[in-house]
C-alpha cells in the first residue's frame, strides 16, 4: 500500500444505473438492465476498481405518468435481496448495498433476509434504510396505503432498533455443537427481543446465528431534519444528495456535530453523495461529451414529462425547445382535503422554475438538463480525480456514490482511468485486505451493542 | 412399465434426523456458511438432481408442535432466509433447479413474487418455491402483526376441522395465484427499445395486477420483466384432503408422503380426484414420493446407524424411512417407479452423509437399472419435468393474415 498517513482515505461506492433519465438506454452500447450477466459485469468491474460497496436501488411499484406505466426511460429491475445474493456468490470483496423500505417490511423479516446476506457474503451486507408511504406504493403491499408522515421516522427508527436488537441477540458464541453432551447450543444463547409500542408489538427469537459483521451496515438517504437525526442515531453511511462544495461542506459539518450526542466520532458515519461524471481527454472533449449525454439523458418528450409531472396538465403540444408554458398548474378540486397546501407548494415550485429559466433564458429542455443531467465532474481523468480528492481532503465528504449513464458498463472507464490517479494521490486503497468486511472497507467499527 | 423416476433432495440443516448433527461426518458449526451449501448443492448439481428444496421457518424452533420448540439446546437452530440462499446458489451452480420454501402467512407476496423472478433471471430458468401454509403462535410472536392463526392441530388431525388451518391454505392459494399472476403481468415481448420512438416498453403488454382477496391485494404489476421460466415451479407437500386441493388447484409438483409403494396408488387417485375437480391440464401436475433416507455401505451398518441416532433423539416422520444399503433405496425407487409417480424427493437423514450416499451410491446405481430420468438438456426447470413454457395469460393472440 502506497498511502500515505496524513491523507484521508476516498470511500467510493457504485451505483447500479437506476429506472430513470439518468441511464441512457438508447446508447448503441448499452446492455439488459435485468439479465444477471449485466449485475456480474457491473459487481466484477466495481470490484475491480475496489470500491467500498455496490449500491442498488428497490423496485415497490413501476413508475406511471399520469395514471399509465411510463415508457421513456428504463423500467423493470429485480428484487433487491435476491440479486444482491446472487452477486455474493460472484464476488469476494466488495460490499452489497440495498435499498429496502421500512414501511413495507416487518423487521423481524428483514433483519433476518440482512443477517443471511451477511453470513452468505462473508461479512459484506449493507442496507439502505428508506421510509416510504404513499398510497401508490402502498397498494402492492398488504400494509396498504398510508402511514402519516409523523409515523415514517417512527417506524423506521423503531424498525431500525428492532433489526439492531435481533442482529445483537445470539451470543457470539452460541453455538457449541457438542457431540457427545448432546448441547448444541449454550445457555442463554439466544436472547428474546422484546418491543411493545404503538406500531410494534413483538416477542421475537431470532434464527439466524450472529453474522460476520454483527450488524449489517447501515445507510441512511433522508435529507431531512428527521433524517439527519435518524443517520446520527442509526446510521453507518449517509447517501446525501449535496455535491456543491459549499454546500457539501455545510452538509458534512452539520451531520457530523450530531455525532457526539450518540457518543460517535467523526469517523463512525461517512457521507457519500451521490455524483455523476463525464471524462474527455482535454476539458473541452470531456464538456463536449458531457452536452452529448444530456442530451440523450433529456429528449425532448423527457422534458416535456416532466413539466407534465409537476403542472399535471397535458403538454404534449408544446415544443421541447420553446418557453415554459405560460399556463396554470392543475392541483385538482378546490374542495379537496390538502388543496391550499398542493397548490401553494406546486405554484412555488414552478415559480422557482421561471426564476431559473428566465435567469440563462433556458428553453424547456434546457432547464430540464440544468436539474437532471448536470453533470457533477466533468473534465480529464485527471480533473476528476483532483477533484473527488479536494472534496474528501477538505472535509466536504467522506467519498461519493458514483453512477455511470449507460448500464451495466457506464463505470467501467472510471475504473480504469480515475481510479488509478487516486491510488497515485495515496488517498485510495491498491487492494482489498484479505478478510475484509464491508465494515472495516469503511472504516465504521461496530460500537457497543444496544440493550435487548 | 415402469416410468422413469426425476430425483430431488430435500436439504435441511444437518439433515432430518434431529441428532445428525452429532455424527462425526456432520459440520454442525457450519450450517449457516456459504461453504457448506456450496458444497452440498454443487455436489447433487454434478449429480444430476434435478432440483433441491430448501427448508425454512420464521421461527426459531420451527414449524413443529413441539411446545419447548423454541427453547430447547439439543437441537440444530440457526437458518438462513431461503429465497435470499437459493438466490446465492444460482451463479454456482449449472443445471439443478433451486426451490426454496416460503412461508405464506406473514412475507409480502409481492416481495416472495418478485424474489422468485429474480432467482430465475439469476439461475438463468431454474427458480421454483415450496409453498407452506399457516403459522406458529412463535411465528406470530415474531411479526407481531396478526394474531390470527392456527394453534397446533384439531384432535382429528384433519386441517379442515379447524377454520384457521382452512383459512391458512385459503391464503396460501391466494399467495400462489399473486406469484403467477405478477409473473405474468409483463408479456414476454414488453421491452421493445423503439430508439426510434424513444419508448423502452411497450405499456399495453404490461398489466396491473388488480388483484384483491380475502387476505391482502396487490395493485400493480411486478418490477421484474418476465422471467426465463415465465413463471416458477409450483411445489406443495401434501398429507391429506385441503392440501391435496391447494396442491391440485395451484401446484406444478406435489409431494406426497405414502407409507410404502402399495399405498400409492391410493394417494394418486385422491390427488388427480381433487386436481380433475379444479384443474383443467390434470396431467400437468407432477406427483413426487418423500422418502427419508440413510445409507451405509451395508443394511447391518445402516440399521446400526439408525438405532445410534434414534437412541439420541427419535426421528417421528411423516414421510416413510429407508434405511439401507444404496442398492436397497434403488429398490425403494423402483417400486415407486413401477406405481407410476414422476419422482421421489430424498430427504437425506444426515448431511452430508447421505447426500454424498446418494449422489455417488444411489444416482449411479439407479442410472444403470434405467429407471431415472436422464437430463435432456431442456432449457428451464418447468421444462426438464416436461412442463411446457406458455405465454402470459395476457398475451395477445395473434392473428395472422
Amino acid at each position: 500500500m502506497s498511502r500515505t498517513d496524513d491523507k484521508r482515505q476516498i470511500h467510493l461506492a457504485a451505483h447500479f444505473p437506476g429506472v430513470n433519465n439518468t441511464t441512457v438506454w438508447t446508447d448503441p452500447t448499452a446492455g439488459s438492465q435485468i439479465d444477471f450477466a449485466s449485475f456480474e459485469h457491473f459487481a466484477r468491474n466495481a470490484e475491480r476498481g475496489l470500491f467500498d460497496y455496490l449500491f442498488l436501488a428497490e423496485g415497490l411499484r413501476l413508475r406511471e405518468h399520469r395514471g399509465r406505466i411510463q415508457e421513456l426511460d428504463v423500467l423493470g429491475r429485480p428484487n433487491t435481496l435476491a440479486i444482491l445474493a446472487a452477486i455474493a456468490a460472484v464476488t469476494e470483496h466488495i460490499g452489497l448495498v440495498g435499498t429496502l423500505s421500512t414501511t413495507f417490511n416487518e423487521p423481524y423479516e428483514l433483519a433476518r433476509q440482512l443477517a443471511t446476506l451477511d453470513h452468505l457474503s462473508d461479512g459484506r451486507a449493507g442496507w439502505n434504510a428508506v421510509t416510504s408511504s404513499d398510497s401508490f406504493h402502498g397498494a402492492n403491499f398488504r400494509r396498504g396505503g398510508y402511514l402519516a408522515h409523523a409515523d415514517r421516522y417512527t417506524r423506521a427508527a423503531e424498525f431500525a432498533e428492532i433489526s439492531k436488537a435481533l442482529w445483537d441477540s445470539w451470543a457470539p458464541d452460541a453455538i457449541v455443537a457438542d457431540a457427545a453432551s448432546g448441547t448444541f447450543l449454550s445457555t442463554d444463547a439466544v436472547a428474546t427481543v422484546e418491543r411493545r409500542t404503538r406500531l410494534f408489538d413483538i416477542e421475537a427469537r431470532s434464527t439466524v446465528p450472529r453474522s460476520p459483521q454483527g450488524r449489517p451496515v447501515v445507510v441512511q438517504a433522508g435529507d431531512s431534519a428527521d433524517g439527519r437525526a435518524f443517520a446520527a442515531e442509526h446510521a453507518d453511511v449517509i447517501f446525501s444528495g449535496h455535491t456543491e462544495f459549499d454546500d457539501s461542506r455545510e452538509f458534512y459539518r452539520d451531520v457530523k456535530s450530531r455525532l457526539a450526542e450518540f457518543g460517535r466520532d467523526e469517523e463512525s458515519l461517512k457521507i457519500l453523495p451521490a455524483v455523476t461524471f463525464v471524462l474527455g481527454d482535454t476539458a473541452e472533449e470531456a464538456r463536449e461529451r458531457s452536452r452529448e449525454i444530456a442530451l440523450a439523458q433529456v429528449r425532448p418528450e423527457t422534458a416535456i414529462t416532466y413539466l407534465e409531472q409537476i403542472w399535471n396538465r397535458d403538454f404534449s403540444g408544446y415544443d421541447a425547445d420553446g418557453p415554459l408554458p405560460d399556463v396554470e398548474p392543475d392541483t385538482g378540486s378546490e374542495s379537496a382535503q390538502g388543496f391550499a397546501n398542493r397548490h401553494a407548494a406546486v405554484r412555488g415550485r414552478i415559480a422557482q422554475l421561471r426564476e431559473v429559466a428566465a435567469k440563462d433564458n433556458f428553453s424547456i429542455r434546457d432547464l430540464i438538463i440544468h436539474l437532471t443531467a448536470n453533470h457533477t465532474f466533468v473534465g480529464t481523468p485527471d480533473h476528476v480525480a483532483s477533484e473527488i480528492d479536494r472534496f474528501v481532503q477538505e472535509r466536504a465528504t467522506d467519498g461519493f456514490t458514483v453512477v455511470g449513464h449507460v448500464s451495466p458498463h457506464g463505470l467501467d472507464e472510471f475504473t480504469d482511468r480515475v481510479i488509478p490517479l487516486l491510488q497515485e494521490r495515496g488517498s485510495y486503497r491498491t487492494s482489498y485486505e484479505e478478510g475484509a468486511t464491508l465494515r472495516d472497507l469503511l472504516g465504521v467499527s461496530l460500537r457497543e451493542p444496544v440493550a435487548s | 412399465m415402469a416410468e422413469r423416476l426425476h430425483l430431488a433432495i430435500a436439504l435441511d440443516g444437518a439433515g432430518w434426523h434431529p441428532a445428525a448433527w452429532r455424527e462425526a461426518s456432520a459440520r454442525p458449526t457450519e450450517l449457516t456458511s456459504p461453504r457448506y451449501w456450496r458444497d452440498l448443492v454443487t455436489r447433487a448439481d454434478a449429480a444430476g438432481i434435478t432440483f433441491a428444496t430448501i427448508e425454512d421457518a420464521l421461527s426459531l424452533g420451527g414449524r413443529t408442535q413441539d411446545p419447548d420448540a423454541e427453547t430447547r439446546r439439543d437441537r440444530v437452530r440457526g437458518q438462513l432466509d431461503a429465497v435470499v440462499l437459493a438466490s446465492f446458489l444460482a451463479p454456482l451452480t449449472e443445471r439443478i433447479g433451486l426451490v426454496p420454501t416460503v412461508t405464506t402467512t406473514h412475507p409480502e407476496p409481492f416481495h416472495i413474487a418478485t424474489g422468485l423472478q429474480t432467482l430465475d433471471y439469476a439461475s438463468h430458468g431454474r427458480a421454483g418455491v415450496r409453498i407452506v401454509a399457516g403459522s406458529t403462535p412463535a411465528e406470530r410472536a415474531n411479526f407481531g402483526r396478526r394474531d390470527d392463526g392456527p394453534t397446533g392441530f384439531p384432535a382429528s388431525r384433519r386441517v379442515e376441522d379447524d377454520e384457521a388451518w382452512t383459512a391458512a391454505f385459503r391464503e396460501a392459494t391466494e399467495v400462489v395465484e399473486v406469484i403467477r399472476l405478477l409473473a405474468d403481468s409483463w408479456e414476454d415481448d414488453a421491452i421493445i427499445r423503439d430508439v426510434d420512438a424513444g419508448r423502452f416498453v411497450d405499456r399495453d403488454r404490461i398489466h396491473n395486477a388488480e388483484y384483491a382477496g380475502e387476505f391482502f391485494s396487490v395493485t400493480g404489476a411486478s418490477i421484474v420483466p418476465r422471467s426465463p421460466q415465465g413463471q416458477p415451479l409450483v411445489t406443495v407437500l401434501a398429507h391429506q384432503t385441503i392440501p391435496y386441493r391447494l396442491a391440485a388447484e395451484q401446484a406444478d409438483v406435489v409431494f406426497i408422503t405414502p407409507a410404502d409403494a402399495s399405498a400409492t396408488a391410493g394417494v394418486i387417485a385422491e390427488v388427480a380426484d381433487a386436481a380433475a375437480d379444479v384443474r383443467t391440464e390434470p396431467e400437468a401436475l407432477r406427483v413426487f414420493v418423500d422418502l427419508v433416507v440413510l445409507i451405509e455401505a451395508t443394511a447391518e451398518e445402516a440399521a446400526t446407524t439408525w438405532a445410534r441416532l434414534q437412541e439420541r433423539d427419535e426421528l417421528v416422520s411423516d414421510a416413510r424411512v429407508v434405511v439401507g444399503s444404496a442398492d436397497d433405496v434403488v429398490a425403494e425407487l423402483r417400486a415407486f417407479a413401477v406405481e407410476g409417480v414422476d419422482g421421489v424427493r430424498l430427504r437425506p437423514a444426515r448431511l452430508p452423509a447421505d447426500l454424498i450416499a446418494i449422489t455417488e451410491e444411489v444416482v449411479p446405481r439407479a442410472a444403470d437399472a434405467g429407471i431415472l430420468s436422464p437430463d435432456d438438456g431442456a432449457p428451464t426447470l418447468r421444462e426438464r419435468l416436461g412442463l411446457p413454457r406458455r405465454a402470459s395469460r395476457f398475451a395477445r393472440v395473434e392473428v395472422s393474415a
